[in-house]
Formats: C-alpha cells, sequence, structure tokens
C-alpha cells in the first residue's frame, strides 16, 4: 500500500493530478448541484444573502480544515481544534473588551494557537504517543480549562474595531472569504511546490521512506501541527470577530465539523494524499447542506446524521478507490 | 493507528505486574489520604454511592480494553449511549413499546450499532480511529435527529431500579458491573477469545497467518463494545430518570482514560481487565476528591486529560526503556 502511495508523490503525475481534480471537480459539482435542486424546491434559497451567509458564516470552518488537512495527510489526526478555536476566540475577544490595541487582540490568538498545536505536535513526535491520545486529553484540558476560569461568561460591548469579518475589500469583497480563499491558494501552492510542503506527504505515505529520503518525520510532524495552530488562530479569528457575543464555551462538535471537511475534500484518512483547495470546498459544502435542511423543511437535527454519514461515503469510498488501484497494477 | 508509532509491542509479565500492583498501591494511598482530608470520604455510602455513579463507564471499559489489546480504539461508545438511550425513551414513548422491550430494543441497538462498526474495520479495513470519529457524528446525529433535542420522562416507578436501588445493600448497577467485570476478566484471561485478543495487538499479521479468526474475533469486541453502551444507556436512564440526546457525550475520555491508566497500551498487545478495573476507580475517586475538595465539575475533565496523557507517556517510556534494555 505505501508504495503505491509513494508512486504517486511526484508532483504534476497524470494519475495523482486526475484523482485530485475528480475530487475537487466532484465537490464543485456537489456544490451547484444541491443549489440547484434546493432553489427548485425552495427558491428562497438561492437569495444572495442566504448564499453569501453560507459562505461568510463558514469561513473559519474552511480555513480550520486547511490545517487538519495537513495533519491528517502527515498521518496524524487532530480532535482538540474545535476547543482550541473555543479558547482562542475567548482570549481575543477578552484582550478587546480590555482595550488592548487591536493589532495585539488579533494576534494573540494565532500566537497561542501555534504554541498549543506544537507542543502537541512534539508530544506526538518526539514522545511517539499517538495525536489522538495527546489530542483527547488536550480537548478536556483546553473545555475544561475554558469553563473553570471563565465560568462560560458571555463576552459583550466589543469594540467596533474588533469586528475583522466585518471589514470588506473595496466595498464589495468581505474579509472572511478573502482570508479563506487566499489561504487555501497559499497553503495548496506550497504543498504541492515546496520542498518542505512535499514532506508532509512523504511523512504520511510512508515515514520510513522518508527518512531515508532525508526528510525529518519528526521535524516535518511538529511544523505541520505549528501550521495547523496558525490556521486554528486565524479560523478563531473569523470565528470570533463575526460574533456580537462570545460565549466563551466551546463550541459543540466543531472539530467533527472540521474533520468532515477535510476527509470529504479528498485528504485520505490513509495519509499521504491530500488537497486543501478540496477541503475548502467540502466545508462549504457542508454549510450548504446544514443551510438547505432548513430550506427543504427537515429539522436541522440532522445535521450531525448527515455529517457522520459524508465521513463513512468518502472514506468508503477512497479505500475501495485505493484497492481497485492496487489490483489494478 | 499514527505512523509514527514505535514498534513498542512485546510485554514482558513483569512489567504488567509491577504496573498494576504499583496502581493498586498509589490507590491505597490516595484513598488512605482523601480519607485524612475529608471525614465525609472513608464511608460506606460515599463509597457505594461513587461505585453507582462509576457504572456506566465502567460497563464501557471493559469492551474498550478488549478493543485496545486488539490495537484498534472506539470514540463512538459515548455517541451509542446516547442513541441507545434515545432509542429507549422513543421506542417506549413514541412506538408504543412496553417498557421491557425498548429496554431489549435498545440494548439490540447498541449491539447493531457496534456491528455496523465492526463490520466497516474488517471488511472494509476503515482504521478504527476514522471509523468511530465518523460513527461518533453519525450515532450522535441520529440521537439528535430521531429525537428532535426532545427528552423522555415520566418512566414508571419500578424503571428506577437499576439506576437507584439496592440489592443487599449494595446499589443494583453495582452487581451488573461486577459479573462484568468477573466474565471478561475470564474471558481476557483464560480463554482462547482472550489469547486471540493479544495475538492481534502483539502481530495481526502472525496472528492472520496462524489460522486465528482476526476478523470474526475484532467483530465480536466492537459488537461488544456496543451491547455495553445498551447496557450502559439503561443503567443511565434509570439513574437520572430523564432521557436526552446529549447523554454519554465526553464518555470516550473518561472510558479510554481507565484503560491506559490501567496499563493497558494504546499501541495493542498489553493490558489487564484487573488494571482497567484499578484505573476505573482511580478516575471515579479522582473526581470524587477533586468535588470534595470544591473543584467544580467542568475542572475535573482537565485532571483526566493530564491523567491521559501522562499515563501513556509513563507507560510508553517504561516500555522504550525496557526495550533498549533488552
Amino acid at each position: 500500500m505505501s508504495s503505491i502511495v509513494i508512486s504517486r508523490l511526484r508532483p504534476g503525475e497524470g494519475g495523482a493530478l486526475r484523482l485530485f481534480a475528480s475530487q475537487e471537480a466532484l465537490l464543485a459539482f456537489a456544490i451547484i448541484g444541491v443549489a440547484i435542486l434546493v432553489g427548485l424546491y425552495n427558491p428562497r434559497f438561492l437569495a444572495t444573502r442566504n448564499l453569501a451567509d453560507i459562505v461568510l458564516g463558514n469561513a473559519y470552518i474552511a480555513v480550520a480544515a486547511i490545517g487538519m488537512s495537513m495533519v491528517i495527510v502527515s498521518g496524524n489526526i487532530d480532535i482538540s481544534v474545535g476547543s482550541l478555536i473555543g479558547v482562542l476566540a475567548t482570549i481575543s475577544g477578552s484582550l478587546a473588551v480590555a482595550g488592548v490595541p487591536i493589532i495585539l487582540v488579533w494576534l494573540t490568538p494565532l500566537m497561542v494557537g501555534i504554541l498549543v498545536m506544537t507542543l502537541q505536535g512534539a508530544v506526538v513526535a518526539y514522545l511517539r504517543i499517538p495525536a489522538i491520545v495527546v489530542t483527547l486529553g488536550m480537548l478536556s484540558i483546553l473545555k475544561g480549562g475554558l469553563i473553570s476560569v471563565t465560568g462560560g461568561r458571555w463576552i459583550t460591548d466589543l469594540p467596533q474595531s474588533f469586528h475583522l469579518a466585518d471589514i470588506e475589500l473595496f466595498g464589495i469583497l468581505p474579509m472572511p472569504v478573502l482570508i479563506m480563499v487566499a489561504a487555501t491558494i497559499l497553503a495548496a501552492l506550497w504543498m504541492r511546490y515546496s520542498a518542505s510542503g512535499r514532506a508532509i506527504f512523504a511523512t504520511g505515505g510512508n515515514a520510513e521512506a522518508a527518512r531515508l529520503c532525508g526528510v525529518s518525520p519528526q521535524r516535518t510532524v511538529v511544523m505541520v501541527f505549528a501550521l495547523h495552530g496558525l490556521f486554528a488562530g486565524i479560523a478563531a479569528l473569523l470565528f470570533a470577530t463575526q460574533l456580537k457575543v462570545i460565549q466563551s464555551t466551546v463550541p459543540p462538535n466543531l472539530e467533527l465539523t472540521v474533520i468532515t471537511a477535510a476527509v470529504v475534500g479528498g485528504v485520505s484518512i490513509l495519509g499521504g494524499v491530500g488537497t486543501v483547495v478540496g477541503s475548502t470546498l467540502a466545508a462549504v459544502l457542508i454549510a450548504e447542506i446544514a443551510s438547505a435542511l432548513v430550506f427543504i423543511n427537515v429539522s436541522p437535527y440532522w445535521i450531525h446524521a448527515v455529517q457522520g454519514g459524508l465521513i463513512l461515503v468518502t472514506v468508503v469510498a477512497d479505500i475501495l478507490r485505493r484497492r481497485r488501484r492496487q489490483v489494478g497494477e | 493507528m499514527a505512523v509514527l508509532a514505535p514498534e513498542v509491542r512485546s510485554a514482558a509479565p513483569r512489567w504488567l505486574i509491577r504496573h498494576e500492583t504499583l496502581l493498586a498501591a498509589i490507590l491505597l494511598v490516595a484513598l488512605v489520604i482523601l480519607g485524612l482530608f475529608n471525614e465525609r470520604f472513608l464511608t460506606v455510602d460515599n463509597l457505594l454511592n461513587q461505585g453507582r455513579l462509576m457504572t456506566e463507564v465502567g460497563l464501557l471499559a471493559l469492551p474498550m480494553t478488549f478493543i485496545i489489546i486488539t490495537g484498534g480504539i472506539d470514540l463512538s461508545v459515548g455517541s451509542i449511549v446516547g442513541l441507545c438511550a434515545i432509542m429507549l425513551g422513543y421506542s417506549w414513548k413514541n412506538l408504543g413499546f412496553p417498557l421491557p422491550l425498548a429496554i431489549a430494543f435498545a440494548i439490540g441497538v447498541g449491539g447493531v450499532a457496534g456491528f455496523v462498526n465492526g463490520l466497516l474495520i474488517t471488511r472494509i479495513r476503515v482504521p478504527p480511529l476514522i471509523m468511530t470519529i465518523a460513527t461518533l457524528a453519525l450515532y450522535r446525529g441520529l440521537a439528535e435527529g430521531i429525537s428532535q433535542a426532545r427528552s423522555v420522562r415520566n418512566y414508571p416507578e419500578w424503571f428506577f431500579f437499576t439506576g437507584q436501588g439496592e440489592w443487599l445493600g449494595v446499589p443494583v448497577q453495582l452487581w451488573i458491573l461486577l459479573v462484568g467485570i468477573i466474565v471478561a476478566g475470564i474471558a481476557l484471561d483464560r480463554t482462547t477469545f482472550g489469547r486471540t485478543l493479544y495475538a492481534i495487538g502483539n502481530n495481526e499479521t502472525a496472528a492472520r497467518f496462524s489460522g486465528l479468526p482476526v476478523d470474526r474475533v475484532k467483530l465480536v469486541v466492537y459488537t461488544l463494545s456496543g451491547l455495553a453502551a445498551g447496557l450502559s444507556a439503561w443503567v443511565l436512564v434509570s439513574r437520572v430518570t430523564t432521557t436526552r440526546s446529549d447523554m454519554g457525550s465526553g464518555y470516550e475520555l473518561d472510558v479510554i482514560a481507565a484503560v491506559v491508566l490501567g496499563g493497558t497500551s494504546i499501541f495493542g498487545g498489553v493490558g489487564t481487565i484487573w488494571g482497567t478495573v484499578v484505573g476505573l476507580v482511580m478516575i471515579q475517586l479522582l473526581k470524587n476528591g477533586l468535588a470534595l475538595t470544591g473543584v467544580k465539575g467542568d475542572a475535573t475533565i482537565i485532571v483526566i486529560g493530564a491523567v491521559l496523557i501522562a499515563s501513556t507517556l509513563i507507560a510508553s517510556s517504561l516500555h522504550g526503556r525496557r526495550e533498549v534494555a533488552g
């Protein structure tokens, strides 16, 4: 299995390109398809306002899914990201209310995010504890810590300058969408064409082979987690600055939504394969489905079942596709 | 699991015994200290009540020990508890099932949920971690969707016997847990089924080539995990007298922490039921001790999270040293 992953490592190779393209094309097609179908049933779904809200309100999930994709491609997992985003949003909001200069309010969550994730990455890489154990432990530490410190108190009276998400570039391009698109493109190019970006695929595909090729799997994993922390920080910022009130609790099941976006976006859970363009498209698709449920009179309480089903379908399809290719060779 | 997972598999039985005796010793010391600091702690009433509270997680920890010994994991247990609790209330209230049938139905749903996990893990070869993350979302989502976040109350009085009653002066559910522990302990230690679990965890390929029914045994342990979650849901609903769709959320943390603290290696191949029981008791006493000293419930999960990471670290470093030495 690993030898096949390795054979697909070279960028620009036909098979890999087709695989990536197909997953992304499929997602784009699904996004348009859902819009048309739901629009036929209830035209109000297609209102510009609604479509804009779907993308605007969920850009932070797409940004967090970029980091998650890298983590999964490297052969790891992180289930603490939802709690971390909750903590970072609270930190940012508290600083804003305390009257700290706005640039610090925006930068602190990024720094803390990088710090927490680098720490986790180091434990995973150098102390060789499975990522699931480390991040499950961290999830509860962050969640419990946040509630004990804040008591779940709501943060209100946020200063006007805090609302980064309200800024519109050239009067039309909202900041969250701009950041989402820019982060996706930059991350995609970096992962595809830079040596350190390729190292993530090499590590996830076959850590031992990567080591023999001069890539340090440990250093790569720490780097991936650090970047994941950065994206979690940006996500927290987008999340917090679109709210009028920050609840200072952990958004429930946020990590599941982020993992769903990464996996459905074509990031193989077996490591070594994936694309962040796909994960961003998947984040939009999931948000679109969640919104569509309301417009076709289905209770939004089903959304987690839909997410779980989507992960299962994608993962099973991915494994079967790999198996077929293996038989074919 | 993680690609970087080292080959820390060969277990020295001597170390194993030491780990658990050490843990039991720490437990005794903790008991005495907590007892000295708080006179309410070392009373029969308090300890029995802690046993009552421990049962729901304890029932899940037994099959989780099996699963982790095979090198797998089940993150969906908490969601299965939620789904089973909802199915119990829903089938009784909305489908008009008689309550005993509704209980059996809920446990059956748990079994099916676990079976589905096992089926995709063994047939399609979905990694257990991803499979159970997916069903963590799916089963919770089904519980939310079916119940529409409405709770079910007004169960008849006899239904509360399992969760609140006593038999021979001991909470009823503690008897259930006790039977579970004995059965699981014998199954793991004295049967071919148990030996097969260790064989799978130590080297799955070798186990397969030795003609062991690897897939069938795995299917059984994941199904057992689902059944235990059903049982746990019944006990839980009976104890708290109401059914909600968020029941059991976060249980995976307590369960995995108890199993890992009890000396079961997260890399598979090593572990005992006895260790899991000691781990379980320690986690419950930790919660109780913290609560008695005035720490709120939310803060205790910080400690449990730290215990999970620390005990894995310690176990893994002990293993590492032994490997270098050997």
